[in-house]
Parts: C-alpha cells; sequence; structure tokens
C-alpha cells in the first residue's frame, strides 16, 4: 500500500481532515482538547472576577482600559478567524495555493494583534506602573489576558511551522488535519477573546 | 505463538524497547512498575506517621519532617500511585476489552507515561534538594506561599508535569473508546471497566484543568512575585481552596470509577452470572460522575461560606449516595444466584462490599454540615477517605492486578500468596482505620505531629498502628509474589478464569497487535455468548490482511526529559541566574521535539499478511 | 479447664468495659460527651445519621451473609451454569427509592440546623470576642471591654458568646469539640460564630487547620465560669496596671530584664492592642505554658532560652538578644506573678 496520501481533485473525498482513522482521532480529540482548555480559562475567568476590584491602591480597571486598541485589536482577530474559516475551504476544495494564501493573512492578522497586545501591556506597566507584581488585581489581569496572548503566540508559531513544512508538497491526507486542527484551536483563540473582551474590557470599563 | 517464539534480548535492547514503546501493553506495564514503586514510597511514608503516633508526644521524626512525610505520603499515594496503577490497568485491558488494535494516540499515550514518571521524580526529588513540600497534598493557601525553602516549588512543577500528562491520558482514552471500538460493539455493550474509563476520561479532561490553574496561579506567587493569595495585595487565598477541590473532588471519582469497574467484571466472572442491571449500573455511573462536579464545596464547610452555599453542596453530596448505593446493590444482585468462586481477585471484591460500605455511610455522615463541624479535618475524616480510597481503590487494583495479571504477563500469580496478601491486608486496613472515626470525635485533628499525653487518645493510636504494620506485611508477601511468579510462576492458559469479554479471546500476554482479526461483537460479554452457543471463539469481522502499526519514538521521553529540566531551572530561577540556562535549555527541548514530532512525518508501518499467516502456525 | 475460661471471660469483659470507657475520650476534649449549644446540635445528627447508615449497612450485609453463604461454589454442581438475569425493574426502583427517603429524613434537620448556627442577628445583644489566629497561639480581644488576652479564653456559662474570627498570617480553625464544631480563621475575611457553654468548665481547644510544624501543639482552652465570676474577672481585668512595679526583688529585676531585651516590641501586659506575641497580662493565671506545656518555672526558663525545644517553628526563635539561664529565671519569676485575677481555670472546676 502507498504511504503517499497526496490528493488530486479526482481522489479527493469531502472531509480530508477526517478520511483517515488518524485523522478522524485527531479531529475528536483535538475538540476533548479544547473542552479541557475551556475549564482552564473558566477558572481564571473566575479568579479574575473574584480579585477584579483588588486593586490594593493601584489603578482600576476604569483608570487603565482604553476601548479604541481594544477595538482595534477585536477586529483584528475576529477577522483573522474568518480567514481562516476561507482556508479550510479552499483546503476542502484542494486549491493549496489558496489556502496558504489565506493562511498567510491570518497569521499576519494574528501578529497585528500580538503587537497591539505587546503595546497594551508595556503601556499599563509605564504610564501606570500596573504590573503584574502591583496588586491581586493586576496578577489576575495579566495571567489571564497573558495566558490567552501566550495561546495566540503558540498558535502562530504552529501555523507558520506547519505552513513551511508543507510549502513545497501540497496537501495530503496526512497534513490535512493538521490544518484542521490548527483552525479549530485559531476559532477557540478567538471565542476565548470574545469573553475577554467583554468581561474584562467591558466589565472594566461599565461595570 | 509470539512469545513463545521471542528471542532471548539483551538487557539494552529490552531497555531501549521500554523507553520508546508506544505499545498500550508495554505502556501498562511501565505504569504498574513506575506506580508501584511510587506505592512502596507513599507505603514507607505512611509507616513512618503511623510510628511517630504509636505513643503520646512521641519524638520519632521531627516536626517538620513530619510535615513533609504527611505531605509526601499524599500526594505520591494520590498523583504517583493511585492514578497510574489504574492507568496501568486501563492501559492494559480497554483496548483488549472493546477489540482495538492499538489506543487512538499511542504516540500520547508513552508521553503521558513519561510526564507522570518525571512528574513523580522531580517531586521526590525534593527530598534530597532542601526538604520536601510540607503544606498538605491539598496545599492550601497562605501556608503553602510561604513555606519556606523549595519544597512546594517541587510540588507545583512536579505536580503540574504529571498532571499534563494525565490529561493527555485522558484525551487518549476518551478517544480510544469512542473511535476504535470492534465492529458490534456499541456503547451498550461494553464491559462496565471500559464504561468506567470513559466516564473517567471526561472526569479527568475536566477536572485537571482546575488543578492547572491553581498550581500555576501558586508558582506565580511563589516564583514570580504575583499577588493572588497575597491578603496584603488584595489577594484571595479561597481562591485556592475552590481551585483545588473544582478538581480534587472529582480526582476521588477519578480513582474509584475506575475501581467500580473492576469490581463489575470481578464480580459477574466469578459468580459465572451476567451483571445484573448493567443499564442501571452504566446510568449509576454517569450520574456520580456528573454529580461529583457539583460537591466541591463539601470539603468547605467550615470555611464560612454561609448557610446557603452549605445546604446546597450538602444536599448535592448526599444525592451521591444514591447511585453509589445502586451500584452496591447490583453487585450483590449479581452475586445472588450465582455460583461464586472464591480466589484471589474475588476476595478483593468480597472485601470491598463491607470496606466501601462503610466508607460510603460515613461519606454520608460528612455531609451533614453541621455534623461536619465536628468531623473536618479531624481523623473521623483520614478515616472517611481511606476506607473510600483504600477500601474501593486500592482494593479495586489489587482485585485488577490479579484478576489481569495472567493477560499482562502471561502467568498467574501464586493463589496462596494471593490470599495471605488480602486476609493480612484486610484486617491490618479495619485495624488501622477503623479506630480512627473514634479518635477524630474524640478530638484528635489531623495532621498532627504529635498528640499530647492524657488526652484519651493514646489506645486508639496504638492499635491503628499495629493495623498498619498488617497492612505493610501484606504489601510485602504482594511484592514477594510477583517475583515469584515472574520467575517460577504458572504459566498462563488465554482464558484462566472462564471469561465473559474481548480480552481473553486472545494469547496472554497478546500478540503485539492484538488481535489478527477485528472480532464481531454481537452482545454484552461477547465471549460468552460464542462459548453458551458452543463455539467458544470469536467469529472474524473481517478477512485476515495487512495490519497498521504505529512506529516507536524515542521523542516523548525527550520532551518529558525537557520539562523536567525545565522545571528545576524554574524551582532555582528565584536564586541562582544559571538556572536560566536550565529553564529555557529544557524548554527548547521539549518545544523542539515538538517541532520535530509536527514536521516529521510518521507514516507507521504495516505487519504484512504473510507474517500473520505463518505466526498462525 | 474451667477456671480458664472464666478467667478469660473476665479478662474479656474487663477489656470491654474499659474499651466503652475510653470511647468518649477525654470529658474536656471528646464530641461525644457535649456540654455546649453548638456540639448538642452536631451529635445530634451524628447520631442520626450514624442509625440510618447503619440501617443500611445492616441490609447490605444480611444479603452480603445471604450470598455468601448459598451461592458459593459448591462440590457436585461445579458445571452449574446460573441463569443470567439481566435485571429487575422493581427491585432497581426500591433500592433508588428508599435511600432518598432515608437522605431526606438526614437532610432536612442538617439544614435546619445549618442555619440555626449560623444564624447571627443576636450578635450586637450579646459579648462579643475577636479571635485572632497566629501560628501558633491565639489572641482574644473583648470587643467594647478593653480587655486583651491570649491562650485562655473566658466566657461566662449558659450564654451565647460572639466569636470574630481572622488569622493574622495563615488559615487555622478554631475547635473546642465539647462545646462547638469547628470554623475556620481566615487571613481575608471576618468569620462569625457563636458557642454556648452549658457547663463551667475548662474545655481544650485545638487548631484544626494545618498551619506548620506546630500545628499539633497550637491548643488553647476555653475557661467556663459563671456570671458572677465572669463580671469579677472582667473588673479584674480593666483593672491591671501595666506599670505596676512587682513586689518581689527577683521579679523586678525580671521585669527590668523583660524591658532591657525588647520583649515588649511584640509582648504586652494589660489592654494594648499590640500583639505580635501573646498578651501576658494574665500569664500567671494560665492553665498552661504555650497552651502544651505545665506552667512551671522551669518549663518556662526553657520557653525563653530555647522555645524552638517546645513549638518548632515559633515566631519568637531568634527575635531576642540571647538571655543566660539566670535571666531567663528572673524573667520567668516576674511573669508567673502576673495575677491580676480570682478568677482562674481552677475556678472553672473540672480539670
Amino acid at each position: 500500500m502507498s504511504h503517499d496520501h497526496s490528493l488530486n481533485p479526482e481522489t479527493m473525498p469531502n472531509e480530508p481532515e477526517k478520511a483517515t482513522l488518524e485523522g478522524k482521532n485527531k479531529f475528536l480529540g483535538f475538540w476533548f482538547f479544547l473542552g479541557g482548555e475551556t475549564v482552564l480559562f473558566a477558572c481564571l475567568f473566575g479568579t479574575y472576577i473574584t480579585l477584579r476590584n483588588s486593586t490594593a491602591g493601584g489603578p482600576t480597571s476604569n483608570e487603565l482600559f482604553g476601548l479604541e486598541l481594544v477595538f482595534i485589536m477585536t477586529i483584528l482577530l475576529l477577522s483573522s478567524s474568518l480567514t481562516s474559516v476561507y482556508a479550510m475551504y479552499h483546503m476542502k476544495n484542494n486549491d493549496f495555493k489558496k489556502m496558504q494564501l489565506w493562511l498567510g493573512i491570518t497569521a499576519i492578522l494574528g501578529f497585528g494583534f500580538l503587537a497591539c497586545e505587546i503595546y497594551e501591556f508595556t503601556h499599563y506597566i509605564h504610564e501606570y506602573e500596573f504590573t503584574f507584581r502591583s496588586s491581586a488585581f493586576g496578577s489576575a489581569f495579566y495571567a489571564l489576558v497573558g495566558f490567552h496572548g501566550g495561546h495566540v503566540t503558540f498558535g502562530l508559531s504552529w501555523l507558520i511551522a506547519i505552513m513551511i513544512r508543507n510549502a513545497k508538497r501540497g496537501l495530503n491526507l496526512y497534513n490535512a488535519p493538521k490544518f484542521y486542527t490548527f483552525s479549530l484551536y485559531w476559532h477557540f483563540i478567538d471565542v476565548v477573546w470574545v469573553f475577554i473582551f467583554t468581561v474584562v474590557y467591558l466589565m472594566g470599563k461599565v461595570g | 505463538m509470539s512469545i513463545a517464539s521471542a528471542q532471548k534480548r539483551s538487557f539494552g535492547a529490552v531497555l531501549w524497547d521500554y523507553l520508546t514503546t508506544v505499545d498500550h501493553k508495554k505502556i501498562a506495564h511501565l505504569y504498574l512498575f513506575g506506580g508501584g514503586f511510587f506505592f512502596l514510597l507513599g507505603g514507607l511514608e505512611a509507616m513512618a506517621i503511623r510510628i511517630q503516633l504509636i505513643q503520646p508526644e512521641n519524638d520519632f521524626v521531627s516536626a517538620g519532617f513530619y510535615n513533609e512525610l504527611l505531605t509526601m505520603h499524599g500526594t505520591t499515594m494520590i498523583f504517583l500511585a493511585a492514578m497510574p496503577l489504574i492507568f496501568a490497568l486501563m492501559n492494559a485491558v480497554v483496548p483488549l476489552q472493546i477489540g482495538a488494535r492499538d489506543v487512538a494516540f499511542p504516540f500520547l499515550n508513552s508521553l503521558g507515561f513519561w510526564l507522570f514518571l518525571f512528574g513523580g521524580l522531580i517531586l521526590n526529588c525534593s527530598w534530597f534538594l532542601g526538604g520536601a513540600p510540607d503544606a498538605g497534598w491539598t496545599s492550601y493557601t497562605p501556608l503553602s506561599v510561604t513555606s519556606p525553602g523549595h519544597g512546594v516549588d517541587f510540588y507545583v512543577l512536579g505536580l503540574q508535569i504529571s498532571g499534563a500528562g494525565t490529561l493527555m491520558a485522558g484525551i487518549n482514552f476518551l478517544v480510544t473508546i469512542i473511535n476504535m471500538r470492534a465492529p458490534g460493539m456499541t456503547y451498550m455493550r461494553m464491559p462496565l471497566f471500559t464504561w468506567t474509563t470513559f466516564v473517567t476520561s471526561t472526569l479527568i479532561l475536566f477536572a485537571f484543568p482546575a488543578l492547572t490553574v491553581g498550581l500555576f496561579l501558586l508558582m506565580f506567587d511563589r516564583m514570580f512575585g504575583s499577588a493572588f493569595f497575597d491578603v496584603t495585595l488584595g489577594g484571595n487565598s479561597i481562591i485556592w481552596q475552590h481551585l483545588f477541590w473544582i478538581f480534587g473532588h472529582p480526582e476521588v471519582y477519578i480513582l474509584i470509577l475506575p475501581a467500580f469497574g473492576v469490581f463489575s467484571d470481578v464480580i459477574a466472572t466469578f459468580s459465572k452470572k451476567r451483571l445484573f442491571g448493567y443499564t442501571a449500573m452504566v446510568f449509576a455511573t454517569i450520574l456520580i460522575a456528573f454529580l461529583g462536579f457539583m460537591v466541591w464545596a463539601h470539603h468547605m464547610f467550615t470555611v464560612g461560606l454561609g448557610p446557603v452555599a452549605n445546604s446546597i453542596f450538602a444536599i448535592a453530596t448526599m444525592a451521591i449516595a444514591v447511585p453509589t448505593g445502586i451500584k452496591i446493590f447490583n453487585w450483590l444482585a449479581t452475586m445472588w444466584g450465582g455460583r461464586i468462586t472464591i480466589n484471589s481477585p474475588m476476595l478483593w471484591a468480597l472485601g470491598f462490599i463491607p470496606s466501601f460500605t462503610i466508607g460510603g455511610m460515613t461519606g454520608v455522615m460528612v455531609a451533614s454540615v453541621v455534623a461536619d463541624y465536628q468531623y473536618h479535618d479531624t481523623y473521623f475524616v483520614v478515616a472517611h477517605f481511606h476506607y473510600v480510597i483504600v477500601g474501593g481503590v486500592v482494593f479495586g487494583i489489587l482485585a485488577g492486578l490479579h484478576y489481569w495479571w495472567p493477560k499482562m504477563f502471561g502467568r498467574i500469580l501464586h493463589e496462596g500468596m494471593g490470599k495471605l496478601t488480602f486476609w493480612t491486608f484486610f484486617i491490618g486496613f479495619h485495624l488501622t482505620f477503623f479506630i480512627q472515626h473514634f479518635l477524630g470525635l474524640m478530638g484528635m485533628p489531623r495532621r498532627y505531629w504529635v498528640f499530647l499525653e492524657d488526652q484519651g487518645l493514646d489506645t486508639g493510636n496504638l492499635i491503628s498502628t499495629i493495623g498498619a504494620f498488617f497492612m505493610a506485611f501484606g504489601v510485602i508477601v504482594f511484592v514477594v509474589n510477583a517475583i515469584y511468579t515472574a520467575a517460577k510462576g504458572e504459566k498462563a492458559p488465554d482464558d484462566p478464569w472462564d471469561g465473559r469479554t474481548l480480552e481473553w479471546t486472545i494469547a496472554s500476554p497478546p500478540a503485539h497487535y492484538n488481535f489478527k482479526q477485528t472480532p464481531l461483537v454481537r452482545g454484552l460479554d461477547p465471549l460468552w455468548i460464542e462459548k453458551m452457543e458452543g463455539k467458544g471463539n470469536m467469529t472474524p469481522a473481517e478477512p485476515l490482511g495487512e495490519i497498521h502499526m504505529p512506529n516507536s519514538s524515542f521523542l516523548p521521553f525527550m520532551m518529558s526529559l525537557g520539562l523536567f529540566i525545565a522545571g528545576f531551572g524554574f524551582i532555582y530561577q528565584v536564586n541562582y541566574n544559571w538556572a536560566y540556562i536550565l529553564l529555557f535549555g529544557g524548554m527548547a527541548i521539549t518545544l523542539g521535539c515538538m517541532l520535530i514530532r509536527s514536521l516529521k512525518d510518521d507514516h507507521g508501518y504495516h505487519i504484512p499478511k504473510d507474517e500473520l499467516e505463518r505466526e498462525a502456525d | 479447664m474451667k477456671g480458664w475460661m472464666g478467667k478469660l471471660r473476665a479478662i474479656c469483659l474487663l477489656g470491654l468495659t474499659a474499651l466503652v470507657l475510653s470511647a468518649c475520650g477525654k470529658e474536656n476534649l471528646t464530641a461525644l460527651d457535649p456540654k455546649g449549644y453548638g456540639s448538642d446540635q452536631s451529635l445530634y445528627l451524628i447520631i442520626l445519621t450514624t442509625i440510618v447508615m447503619l440501617f443500611v449497612l445492616a441490609i447490605v450485609m444480611l444479603v452480603y451473609a445471604i450470598v455468601l453463604i448459598r451461592y458459593r461454589k459448591k462440590k457436585g454442581r461445579e458445571d452449574y451454569v446460573p441463569k443470567q438475569v439481566e435485571g429487575n425493574k422493581t427491585l432497581e426502583t426500591i433500592w433508588t427509592i428508599i435511600p432518598i427517603v432515608l437522605l431526606l429524613i438526614i437532610a432536612v434537620p442538617t439544614v435546619t440546623a445549618t442555619f440555626d448556627l449560623a444564624d447571627d442577628s443576636a450578635a450586637s445583644d450579646n459579648l462579643n470576642i475577636e479571635v485572632t489566629g497566629n501560628q501558633y497561639w491565639w489572641h482574644f480581644n473583648y470587643e467594647g471591654q478593653e480587655i486583651q488576652t491570649s491562650q485562655d479564653l473566658y466566657i461566662p456559662v449558659g450564654e451565647k458568646v460572639y466569636l470574630n474570627m481572622m488569622s493574622s498570617d495563615v488559615i487555622h480553625s478554631f475547635w473546642v469539640p465539647t462545646i462547638s464544631g469547628k470554623m475556620d480563621v481566615n487571613p481575608e475575611n471576618e468569620n462569625t460564630m457563636y458557642i454556648e457553654a452549658q457547663e463551667e468548665g475548662v474545655y481544650w481547644g485545638k487548631c484544626a487547620e494545618f498551619c506548620g510544624p506546630s500545628h499539633s501543639l497550637m491548643d488553647f482552652k476555653v475557661v467556663a465560669v459563671s456570671q458572677d465570676e465572669f463580671d469579677q474577672w472582667v473588673e479584674d481585668m480593666q483593672n491591671v496596671d501595666p506599670e505596676a512595679q512587682p513586689e518581689d526583688a527577683v521579679a523586678q529585676e525580671g521585669e527590668e530584664l523583660f524591658q532591657e531585651n525588647n520583649c515588649m516590641s511584640c509582648h504586652s501586659v494589660g489592654s494594648s492592642p499590640a500583639q505580635i506575641g501573646p498578651n501576658l497580662t494574665n500569664f500567671g493565671d494560665r492553665s498552661q505554658l504555650a497552651g502544651v506545656e505545665d506552667l512551671t518555672k522551669d518549663n518556662l526558663v526553657q520557653w525563653i532560652t530555647d522555645p524552638e525545644s517546645i513549638k518548632p517553628g515559633n515566631k519568637m526563635t531568634g527575635q531576642y538578644p540571647e538571655v543566660s539561664e539566670d535571666e531567663a529565671g528572673k524573667i520567668a519569676e516576674y511573669l508567673l506573678q502576673l495575677q491580676p485575677s480570682e478568677i482562674t481555670p481552677e475556678s472553672a472546676g473540672n480539670e
């Protein structure tokens, strides 16, 4: 039996990411993993909500947050989620070049988000002396938002790695699940950000 | 058969085989040896604790060392002994019970084991590096934050690393059971041990992340100066208790449910009867798991959460008694009208029923809030959870080991020594822990280095210590039995117990691909069905064809080693700059291995059909 | 033969009596012989739940015994194959419904008692005491009374006393089994519980939340005295003059040493709120030294020269200049004569 699962338009199954048992396992396993990640973020959210008013005399959320930057970040990340959907659409149509193109745009948007976040953090640290160590609120804020940022960073490295690795050989049944699980991961990060936007920034500004 | 043809290999070859294996059966052996080693270590710590408490104001160990012992005893027994031993059984049995050739993620399976082992090693390195953690296995803040030295740091890193391994194992079993069942093996035909593994894995998936977060927060507070639990900066130490018990209570069910599964299989087999009320048993398992997530605050009745929260959690806790009771009665009904063979695996199941019923009773008693104001944090609670965890989990592990030993190693454990282990351990267990209920009510809080003279606590503690020696003797006999069996034990046939489920249809131990042809399952207890119809073996569901197998890999070992090294980096970067080399170096090894894993194609290999045909002869 | 049997029976009986007697534990410590409102409530629930649960255990053991006697593999029937029963709906329903009923029997009084013991609506009409847990000692501040004391908590018998509890370091738990269940003492929020002793006596209290090396040595006492005696004690304590010179010459020297060695930076005599270390106002009246040793001069000298040998991990070790045994003896003389009140643990009887 041949191990070359390269696809051509004639033999391509409908859902290349789930065409093999390994692919199916990876797909299901990754969903479970995201279930666990949900609990992880839920715990961080719980911690944040408990400690968000424990400023120990330092700046409060209302004084710190500016919604303009956060709005831009939200747009960046939400559209990157959309572009990764396009990429998966092209994967299912076996159009490798367009998939890579959209994944590339996803990466650029992701880096844009990350840059904004780094700017935001340095701004808080230098302008307000609001750090990870300054109060329980600071610890909880940087832990929650930082964990999310860490996930974005990991996701971007992962994306770049599989894009470069597969740049020359195109799509096959072995790497399709890898691209697909990445897109699941990216959507998850996006959903978490929506909650961060609501719970941390909107509630911090209004509540 | 494969073992008959196996050549004598050099020690190096065997070692390399085990270091790189992704075969679930070998990983089961690794879990058994790793978990067994830590079980003996935890037992040694328990003996030191009991010797210290043999008489009032004893000075066998110092106060600080005693606290290290009690912390390490709890942590070791829960995370490094009970869980891995259960994973040993799961790995050895679950793929066989569902007619699969391997687990869904063989690579992750191996990674899970090495993470557990290196996590356990990091934790125990603390003994030699300035002292073990001393804030209790629950590590309540702020005591754990202010605990001097690096002990608690080792706790944090060790559990974080081994916890990651556990999470992987959980996901692995979930996907294995969902995707890799043999044709005809519907959910409601799965043996109870597989069912409980499935439900336990769900619990692991949703409970362990809470511990992960808790450990991260503790790590940040201890090593990076954050203020989650620092009251002066607005922190709140109760957060830790919530996070810990949101994990910790499901953890109890993570341990006990697989034991329930073992007993269900063992009791059905040795009663020669189908499990009574199979459907009820499955739903009771699911219900216990579901309720298990809503009761964590019953560990916190005295924290001051208020009467409303306390009442809600009390009632939710009591509700768990209902599905547990259903299980007890179903086991009794399974034996009723059966033909009970009493041998060493069955003895553990029979010993379990009264022991666990007492543990369950006291469980309902501690759920009664106002009564718990007296029980909480006393020896009553110590007695309660040892009745549940020793009387339930350890008995279950030992029943499972005696039952599946032939399948795992191809030899049957010595029956006489098995019975001796049971009787000494069983008597010692009740002697040690029954009296502790009363010690608690007589005013002895748990985690007491000494109890004072003339407070009426002497006799009870003496009896308890005597019991502990009986238990230790039982364990030693078991170890002797295992060694004796490896050297001179009786060779096991494929089906030594007249079994009912798929694992007994293949060789003991099975070939590395388990099933030459995937079996066709026609109902619950598939082998029993075939036996009753006079066939005695399974109908294949597929023609003989080549078998796809995963490649061995050294990467899991290296990834775990990288985290092990990075762990030391995290711990020592507080004092020394050179530790950053360890931190970044270790992380580089791990992430590098992950990158290799992601980028290097690994398609596995195929066993050709003619080779399989040759082996048949 | 008969004599031997008789002896055996006598020994068994004796052993059984000893066991029953010791089964309840020490009267000042056990939760099984309650002398307070809270412990009464607890014991009632303990007994209720035990009875219900023993009923369940009895049924399980009965079925278990029948199964083991009747259904073991028998000679001559080795090949018998039992009927493969799937289940039984009626039975399943029975063993689901009956436990639910039993649990309701437990749940209702549990909830009632929980709300009863958490009711602090009458707190402002009663004696309020601020309790502070410290590694490894207890501090008591009688709110609005200008009384500070440590280790021995004096309360009037037959009256609800509200304890407002907080920790200065790690979590502790306040537990006096004979008069009340326990309540955690947290560093970030105040927990309130009330205790009510129904009989005069000295009750032994223990820390029930793991708090460090000397967790097991963090004992304290609750001294329940009659209302009159309590009023007397309050008056005596309020009249303490912290500046008063001891009469005894050695004790006077001791007082000077006490001041020279900076003991006052942590300890205080009188009602000043400073409390890094235990308040020593009525030190000489204490029932015990450091909660665990007899209050004798020798023990006190040992404590002053080497507190670590009595309470490992205590916060006093190394915090003061080294004192010679002789100096420690003088300080001990000073401390032991701090006996402002006639009302002492002995007045409460039973110890």
